[in-house]
């Protein structure tokens, strides 16, 4: 500790170190978008479900002897003027066996219009146990004035979800995004950092 | 003029400083940066201030009177914001800049002209961020937080302004703390070892580290926001595969140490003022070392306890929960340190002295609330309640801003050689310390009854508290005028102060005239065991 | 103000509530209270003792001992001791409230900017009827002309009825921004989030009218949009839950219906008022430029096909919502015919629910 008077040390490597620190954290900030997917994946924080699922009957187990209730809510989003339903408003299921399940969509403008479906559901951590083998929240829809379009979302509900969970609630928010779709000059949103939409 | 500046440069340290505007505009001398840095906060301070007395005076009764909902939304959002980036960071900086050379016996900061840089980026950013006010649309009206998709698809058309601005105070702060971290490691008198350093830049070394650590977060976050706005990504737009809740995880990574770069420098100061009024050296140094070093990594992990609403799994509320109850373990024994401090001391109650003491008794009623806060089924009731405005300010306002006004008020002898007027001193305290109280402790009683914040207009049984709320803020409000003069008055006319101006006084700092000459420690001190451990 | 005694002691503190839910908050609340409020008159008393008796006026010595290991790992325990006092009663709370399962029924919430929608669900969670709940108190007593009644600004229209004794689920989410739901006599509050659902529940256990806000700054009425809820008897939901399905009926046979002119205005004004004079404000002449005025506005004044379906659709990139989705035809009809005939407009057409379903089905 004993330094010479003029001799104390440049401080450049200090501050190349703390630069690095800098730009290092810069860099996590962005990192946090993918490292959220992953930690909502595994937990189910926002009931986010996952995407394609292959259900194959020989291997999942059907039980019989539960019954779940799903309902479904379907939700148009901030002046997104479609009309959005789903043929039923709930269903109840064995866990293990697939479900079909029909939404509509009408475009009541006189505009081409594309949309796109954010599932979510409640309670979050029964999302990893909701599988979906078709849904049309994996893509988005065109819709062109006055369109009705009808959309199957088939489903099972793994044999493993925990056994004090009676009811699901799956959400569907609809969004208009035809001006991203304009800037992409395509159907659906790849223009963004994630570049598959939540499915 | 910035030609004579540069050429004179070399031998700088031969001269006084330059003469008139030059001197501010282009100095790179740590005393001047700092007296700019104090003076602008002061400024800010007064600017946050008269918001503040805006939103008061709209919430004096029930009924909108005076301002327009929209208005209001843009007053309680530029009072945060400016407050936070304007008046308390900018003022830690100064008195850093002008303490932390001193303190370690350094002749300047490390860098000095990347220090004038920082603070002319900070003068920049407030100005800007001040003038959204006066555009079309009006000023950011989404709450300092900023959370979309209000402040991005709903936020007015100066939210790109806003988030520029925050960008450039980020860098200012980032600039800062380079600097101060440099200045602390690189330039340290020999034997000024770092279990020796004063406590104030112990905290402020900690508190940099902090800041280099989540300004470039939200940098990231506000950047993302940016994207989302104008260039069609969706990080946070539902509709494009992004999620709102994420900027509110990224944002409060941020926020919450941001939190504890507010307070680490307090507790620094405070831990310098009481072992001087106490004559007694502070009790348990490395103790309140360990304990500043654990509130800032404890900080890191925490940042959800500001979320318990948005409907996390129930572990991830668990993990958040316990966590942020931890903190209360360091910061318990950094208030028992300050007690144990004054215990059978031999203590005086000079003004710094008294901001200091209401400093410990109120943080340490903010800190209960926040204890109370991290109780999640608890939580449900009192989030975005007036309890957490009561919460957050009995932290901020007696907290942070008690300790920079101890600071100045301890330091300013120091710095212009002159003693501030000790009984108009005292009338700033009790006129504080009595504001501060009737404004924000019935706050405590109104969020719990039920009333969120950010409202301009209440329901009837949240009349009365109210209203004793916004005479407190009048209150409060007049006594920083008084401190205005009492500053102006010592600096002016105030009686020649001695070099150790405060009996108790230890450390370099007071090794040195009063006022401190422009260039000091251009040879290192001697670091004597005397003057060390306060 | 006049505020009666009981109503002085409820804004001191956390509401006990009338759920079981509600009650075990506050008990803890009190508990975490009490326990700062021990250990701060201990900490404040050693301080106090220390400024009276260790003073120099008073001529005490300063002592020099600035460190006791002993002393400083006791005052880090007895911390943690504590804390673990308080985290035990606070998990099993949280867990509790996180089992949603077993609901007796359940009760969609969405917040829009700046009201509340209830839509109610069957057995098979299929939507039985639905209602929007706006803000009642009149801008006059806002403004300052009119006196404040007891319960202003947390009062609404219509509001949510629920059942007592019965665990009621509520699945929240949102139109536009973030808001928040929050009863505090449910002892509970959460986020209504765009895209996202999230779920709490309550079973209140007295019959009452329950009084709360939105909790969530979400704009420039996030104030003016209260939460009420009502709790009643199982047999009178019942017989109002009959009656709402009834009317849901009759609101499908009002759409082919003809309305008098005076039908049309009153409707009309109710409806501009709940839903329009938020923005376009009370007396037409709106916010400009952010919200235009009706009186004489192009739209207001011009073809009455067009004015009905910027109602229906809104108009992208603004604050302009699709009221198609929000109001019925027939409330649709009577606010257009309402803004073409009031704030000095006045067209002399009139706007039945036919031209609003023909506008509808011309679109499709």
């Amino acid at each position: 500790m004993d330094r010479p008077a003029d001799s104390r040390p440049s401080p450049g490597r200090t501050v190349a170190k703390l630069c690095l620190l800098v730009v290092g954290m810069f860099g996590f900030g962005f990192a946090l978008v993918p490292l959220y997917d992953v930690l909502c994946d595994l937990t189910g924080l926002g009931g986010r479900t996952g995407g394609q699922y292959t259900y194959d009957p020989a291997e999942v187990q059907r039980d019989p002897s539960r019954l779940v209730r799903v309902n479904f809510v379907t939700n148009t989003n901030g002046g997104m003027p479609w009309k959005f339903w789903s043929e039923v408003g709930g269903v109840r299921v064995h866990p293990g066996e697939q479900k079909e399940v029909k939404f509509y969509v009408t475009n009541p403008t006189d505009r081409r219009m594309v949309g796109q479906a954010v599932p979510s559901v409640a309670p979050g951590q029964v999302a990893e146990y909701f599988h979906k083998t078709e849904c049309f929240c994996f893509n988005s829809q065109v819709l062109e004035p006055g369109e009705t379009l009808e959309m199957p979302m088939r489903f099972v509900i793994d044999p493993k979800l925990p056994r004090n969970v009676q009811s699901i609630s799956l959400s569907y928010a609809l969004f208009d995004i035809t001006d991203f779709a304009a800037r992409d000059g395509g159907g659906s949103p790849n223009g963004s950092p994630n570049a598959s939409p939540r499915s | 003029m910035s030609e004579v500046v540069v050429t004179h440069h070399d031998e700088h340290h031969d001269h006084g400083p330059a003469k008139g505007l030059a001197r501010w505009l282009f100095t790179t001398n740590h005393k001047d940066i700092g007296t700019l840095y104090l003076w602008f906060s002061f400024i800010m301070l007064l600017v946050g201030g008269v918001l503040a007395l805006v939103i008061r005076t709209e919430l004096f009764q029930p009924g909108l009177q005076f301002v327009t909902p929209e208005f209001f939304n843009q007053m309680t959002t530029m009072h945060g914001l400016i407050m936070i980036f304007g008046a308390i960071m900018p003022a830690f900086v100064g008195l850093a800049n002008w303490m932390v050379p001193m303190m370690i016996g350094a002749p300047d900061m490390a860098l000095p002209r990347l220090n004038n840089l920082s603070f002319w980026l900070v003068a920049l950013a407030m100005t800007m961020l001040v003038s959204t006010l006066f555009m079309e649309g009006g000023g950011p009206n989404f709450g300092w937080t900023a959370y979309p998709p209000l402040s991005t698809t709903y936020g007015p058309d100066s939210t790109t302004f806003f988030i520029f601005s925050v960008h450039l105070a980020g860098a200012s702060s980032i600039l800062g703390a380079i600097n101060i971290i440099a200045t602390i490691l690189n330039m340290r008198a020999p034997g000024m070892t770092l279990m020796k350093l004063p406590m104030f830049v112990w905290g402020w070394l900690i508190t940099a580290y902090l800041l280099l650590a989540v300004m470039p977060v939200l940098a990231g976050a506000i950047t993302m926001a940016l994207f989302d706005m104008h260039f069609g990504t969706s990080f946070f737009n539902a509709a494009g595969g992004g999620d709102p809740v994420l900027y509110q995880h990224v944002f409060w990574f941020f926020g919450h140490p941001e939190v504890y770069i507010m307070i680490l420098p307090a507790f620094g100061i405070v831990s310098q003022i009481i072992p001087t009024f106490a004559r007694k050296p502070l009790f348990g140094y490395d103790s309140m070392v360990y304990a500043i070093a654990s509130i800032a990594f404890l900080s890191f992990i925490v940042w959800a306890h500001h979320m318990f609403t948005v409907g996390m799994p129930l572990a991830g509320q668990l993990f958040f929960m316990y966590a942020t109850m931890l903190i209360a373990v360091p910061t318990g024994v950094k208030i028992f340190n300050w007690t144990a401090t004054m215990w059978r001391g031999s203590m005086t109650f000079e003004t710094p002295m008294l901001f200091a003491i209401a400093f410990v008794v109120l943080f340490s009623i903010g800190g209960f609330s926040g204890l109370m806060l991290a109780i999640v089924p608890a939580d449900f009731q009192y989030h975005d309640s007036y309890f957490v405005v009561a919460h957050f300010h009995y932290v901020l306002v007696p907290g942070a801003l008690f300790s920079i006004i101890a600071a100045v008020y301890y330091w300013l002898p120091k710095w212009c050689g002159r003693m501030y007027d000790e009984t108009l001193g005292k009338l700033h305290f009790w006129l504080s310390f009595i504001g501060v109280n009737v404004l924000f402790f019935p706050q405590h009683f109104v969020g719990l009854a039920g009333m969120p914040r950010r409202i301009p207009d209440y329901s009837l049984q949240f009349a009365d508290f109210n209203m004793v709320s916004s005479i407190g803020a009048y209150i409060f409000g007049f006594a920083q005028l008084v401190f205005l003069y009492v500053l102006i008055k010592a600096i002016r006319s105030g009686e020649p102060a001695t070099d150790r101006v405060w009996e108790g006084a230890r450390g370099l700092e007071w090794t040195l005239p009063s006022p401190a000459p422009y260039h000091s420690f251009t040879t290192p001190p001697k670091v004597v065991e005397s003057e060390a451990h306060t | 103000m006049l505020l009666s005694a009981s109503a002085r002691a409820d804004a001191l503190n956390m509401p006990v509530g009338v759920s079981e839910t509600s009650r075990i908050v506050y008990d803890l609340h009190m508990l975490i209270l009490w326990i700062c409020v021990v250990i701060g008159i201990g900490v404040f008393g050693v301080i106090l003792w220390s400024i009276i008796h260790h003073r120099k006026s008073a001529g005490h010595q300063p002592a020099s001992f600035h460190e006791n290991t002993r002393l400083e790992i006791v005052w880090t325990l007895i911390p943690v001791l504590i804390l673990i006092g308080m985290a035990w009663p606070a998990t099993t709370t949280l867990i509790d409230m996180y089992d949603t399962g077993g609901e007796d029924m359940t009760v969609e919430v969405r917040g829009y900017q700046w009201r509340w929608q209830y839509k109610y669900l069957d057995e098979d969670l299929n939507s039985q009827f639905s209602f929007f709940s706006n803000l009642a108190t009149p801008a006059e007593e806002i403004q300052g002309q009119a006196a404040k009644g007891q319960y202003y600004l947390l009062e609404v229209d219509n509001p949510l009825r629920i059942p007592v004794d019965r665990k009621v689920r509520f699945l929240l989410t949102a139109e536009d921004v973030i808001h928040a739901w929050w009863v505090p006599d449910f002892g509970m509050k959460k986020d209504a989030i765009p895209g996202m659902l999230n779920e709490m529940w309550t079973r209140v256990d007295e019959p009452g009218i329950y009084r709360g806000q939105c909790a969530e700054l979400c704009g420039k009425d996030h104030a003016f949009m209260p939460v009420v809820v009502q709790a009643m008897p199982q047999e009178e939901f019942d017989a109002w839950y009959a009656e709402q399905l009834q009317a849901a009926k009759a609101r499908e046979e009002a759409l082919s219906k003809t309305f008098t002119e005076q039908e049309l205005m009153a409707e009309g004004q109710k409806v501009y008022n709940s839903f329009c004079s938020s923005c376009h404000q009370p007396n037409g002449q709106g916010m400009p430029p952010v919200f235009p005025a009706i009186a004489g506005s192009p739209v207001a004044t011009g073809p009455k096909e067009d004015h009905i379906d910027i109602v229906l659709n809104g108009v992208p990139g603004t604050a302009m919502q699709a009221f198609g989705r929000q109001l019925d035809a027939a409330q649709i009809a009577a606010v257009v015919h309402y803004e073409r005939h009031a704030f000095g407009n006045n067209t002399g057409d009139t706007t039945q629910p036919a031209d609003v379903v023909a506008r509808q089905q011309a679109q499709q």
